[in-house]
């Protein structure tokens, strides 16, 4: 097992709920940045962030978190902020005294947890609603309110399940520019999330698991190009595309190309990306081809869960 | 960010860590031990006998059909040893400390203390004081307005004779004291029983049998009870009934602190099954 201090690492951890399976045979090693999990509902994305978090303990295999296991809460906890996707709080609480209390239960002075809840509630936007008991919240009130407690002891480690759900647009945004913030400095963030166009905005990493196998993961263009078996999809938008299109049928790996209706473009579709592109580098030099646009068109987040897990694989 | 207390700034020792933890813990969870529809019966229990003995303080009673204080002292120590600590502190006791986790599992909400970096150990104790705090207010304030209330009918002459130059304030301390070793005790088997029993009423109902019984069992098999040591304490012994199987009383020097040890014993069981928690009710 690495025991590298920087990273989160799963050893060739599986987890059975009696004979039900939650994950199998993961190996991870997720450095700092922002780290995407995706997969349908059921996938074991839960079941690996309790994993991570040591709410669960493998049926096999070892966890660390930046060098510390998880059998150590007590040291686990001050690196690790957990927004779980658990909508319930104690009762009777104010969103203050809720993240107050919780950095309490971590050791902190008065002062000092004072101090940091009303800067965690500040961070989410939620300052105005702090005296206000946190069952009279609104769905998206009660997901930021979990936010600041997950960032309220200045974790290095943020591990967040569906945190952007029931948020309105702004507040989003918002988060997402929280999100960037941390990873910028240097922290760990692990999303699980079903909303893909914004899995693949913010994500410096994806993570794909269906069925309780690891399915793929990695930079989400690196694990894209991996996928032979699936032509990469590219799209130009130029005056002359048919000349494009003739040279292309040359090329031994172009498996299809069609000419976009209006006549401005074609999308090819490609075994060999590159050699496509050098290509196209000298068909502009020959034609004086005028190029508006050259964007792949399938190396995204949704393209890939697509191509991996399918309409199949369950609903996201 | 930087945490304060990961880079020491707010820090002075380990020890200081978790006794803030605790006390942290404390004050939330003694909100929950004192309010709820759940402790009706808690209160039910404490409140019952002291209501009983405040009709006795007003209803107009003849001094015959009061009995003379030694009577009623009698009368006490039998409602004490029976009522108060084989059934009111018992039930009282199994409502407020197997509900310390259960509640929270039922409310999903143990998360909450599972994801902060406190010891298991520090959360087990936290939350037992809790519930050792509202055992104690409702039991030995029970206990102590029960006594008062006993005498009460007496007369102040009576009170002052018996309280400041009798045994009235050493029996009071006495009393109170068992009490609260009782709230110690079951307050402990029933935190554990909490925590590896789903249904904690059979467990605990086999329990008060044993406790029940204790009185007909062999010498050795009383010993394995907390209701012998607290009534080897009582200081007004009951006769015993004719199926009685007569024990030596356990001397106090025994007793006190081998309650204390099986008290902890008992905490670090519970300590070590919080440390293998798992948080199973979400559905992935």
């Amino acid at each position: 097992m690495k025991t590298d201090e920087d990273r989160i690492i799963l050893d060739n951890v599986s987890k059975f709920y009696g004979e039900v399976l939650g994950v199998n045979r993961v190996c991870l090693s997720i450095p700092p940045g922002i780290t995407s999990l995706v997969g349908p509902n059921g996938a074991g994305k839960t079941t690996l962030l309790n994993l991570i978090c040591g709410l669960l303990r493998p049926t096999k295999g070892k966890v660390s978190v930046l060098g510390q296991t998880v059998e150590n809460p007590d040291l686990l906890y001050r690196k690790l902020g957990y927004c779980s996707q658990f909508d319930a709080f104690p009762k009777g609480l104010t969103g203050l005294e809720l993240i107050y209390g919780y950095l309490r239960v971590h050791g902190f002075r008065d002062r000092d947890a004072q101090q940091m809840a009303w800067s965690a509630l500040e961070i989410v936007n939620l300052t105005d609603a702090a005296n206000r008991k946190v069952h009279a919240y609104s769905k998206g009130m009660r997901q930021r309110i979990k936010l600041a407690q997950a960032i309220s002891h200045r974790p290095q480690v943020l591990i967040l399940d569906e945190p952007l759900n029931g948020l309105d647009p702004m507040a989003r945004a918002e988060v997402i520019a929280l999100f960037q913030r941390l990873a910028a400095d240097g922290a760990h963030v692990l999303i699980s999330s079903h909303i893909l166009h914004e899995v693949d905005m913010i994500s410096d990493r994806v993570i794909l698991i269906n069925n309780g196998y690891l399915v793929a993961e990695g930079n989400i263009r690196g694990v894209r190009n991996e996928m032979q078996e699936h032509p990469m999809q590219i799209m130009v938008r130029c005056d002359h595309p048919e000349a494009v299109a003739a040279k292309a049928f040359e090329l031994n790996h172009a498996v299809e190309v069609k000419v976009h209706d209006d006549g401005r473009g074609l999308l090819i579709r490609t075994r060999h990306a590159d050699q496509f592109y050098l290509m196209l580098n000298r068909i502009v030099l020959d034609c004086n081809l005028s190029i508006e646009t050259v964007a792949p068109a399938d190396d995204d987040v949704y393209s890939v869960y697509q191509y991996l897990i399918g309409t199949d694989g369950g609903r996201l | 960010m930087s945490n304060p207390l990961s880079n020491g700034l707010s820090i002075s020792s380990e020890w200081l860590v978790w006794i803030r933890q605790a006390l942290a813990i404390m004050r939330l969870e003694t909100k929950k031990s004192f309010l709820g529809r759940r402790l009706v019966a808690v209160y039910f229990l404490a409140l019952a006998p002291v209501v009983v003995l405040l009709i006795r303080v007003f209803a107009p009673l003849q001094p015959e059909q009061l009995g003379t204080p030694g009577e009623a002292g009698m009368v006490y120590a039998i409602v004490f040893q029976t009522f108060v600590l084989r059934f009111a502190v018992f039930f009282g006791c199994m409502s407020i400390f197997t509900n310390l986790f259960r509640r929270e599992v039922m409310e999903k909400t143990l998360h909450f203390y599972l994801l902060a970096p406190v010891k298991r150990e520090v959360l087990v104790v936290g939350k037992y004081f809790s519930g050792l705090l509202a055992a104690l207010v409702f039991f030995v304030g029970s206990t102590i307005a029960c006594f008062l209330l006993v005498y009460v009918p007496y007369g102040n002459g009576y009170m002052k004779e018996f309280f400041v130059e009798g045994v009235g304030m050493e029996h009071l301390l006495t009393y109170s004291s068992v009490t609260a070793m009782a709230c110690v005790g079951y307050g402990a088997v029933f935190l554990l029983i909490g925590l590896y029993f789903r249904n904690p009423i059979f467990p605990a109902g086999a329990l008060l049998g044993w406790e029940t019984i204790n009185f007909v069992l062999p010498s050795f098999l009383q010993k394995i009870s907390i209701v012998h040591y607290l009534q080897s304490l009582c200081p007004v012994p009951l006769p015993p009934g004719p199926l009685a199987i007569i024990s030596e009383p356990t001397s106090a020097w025994v007793s006190v602190p081998g309650f204390a040890g099986l008290t902890i014993l008992i905490i670090l069981a519970s300590a070590i099954r919080v440390s293998r928690l798992e948080v199973t009710y979400s559905a992935d």
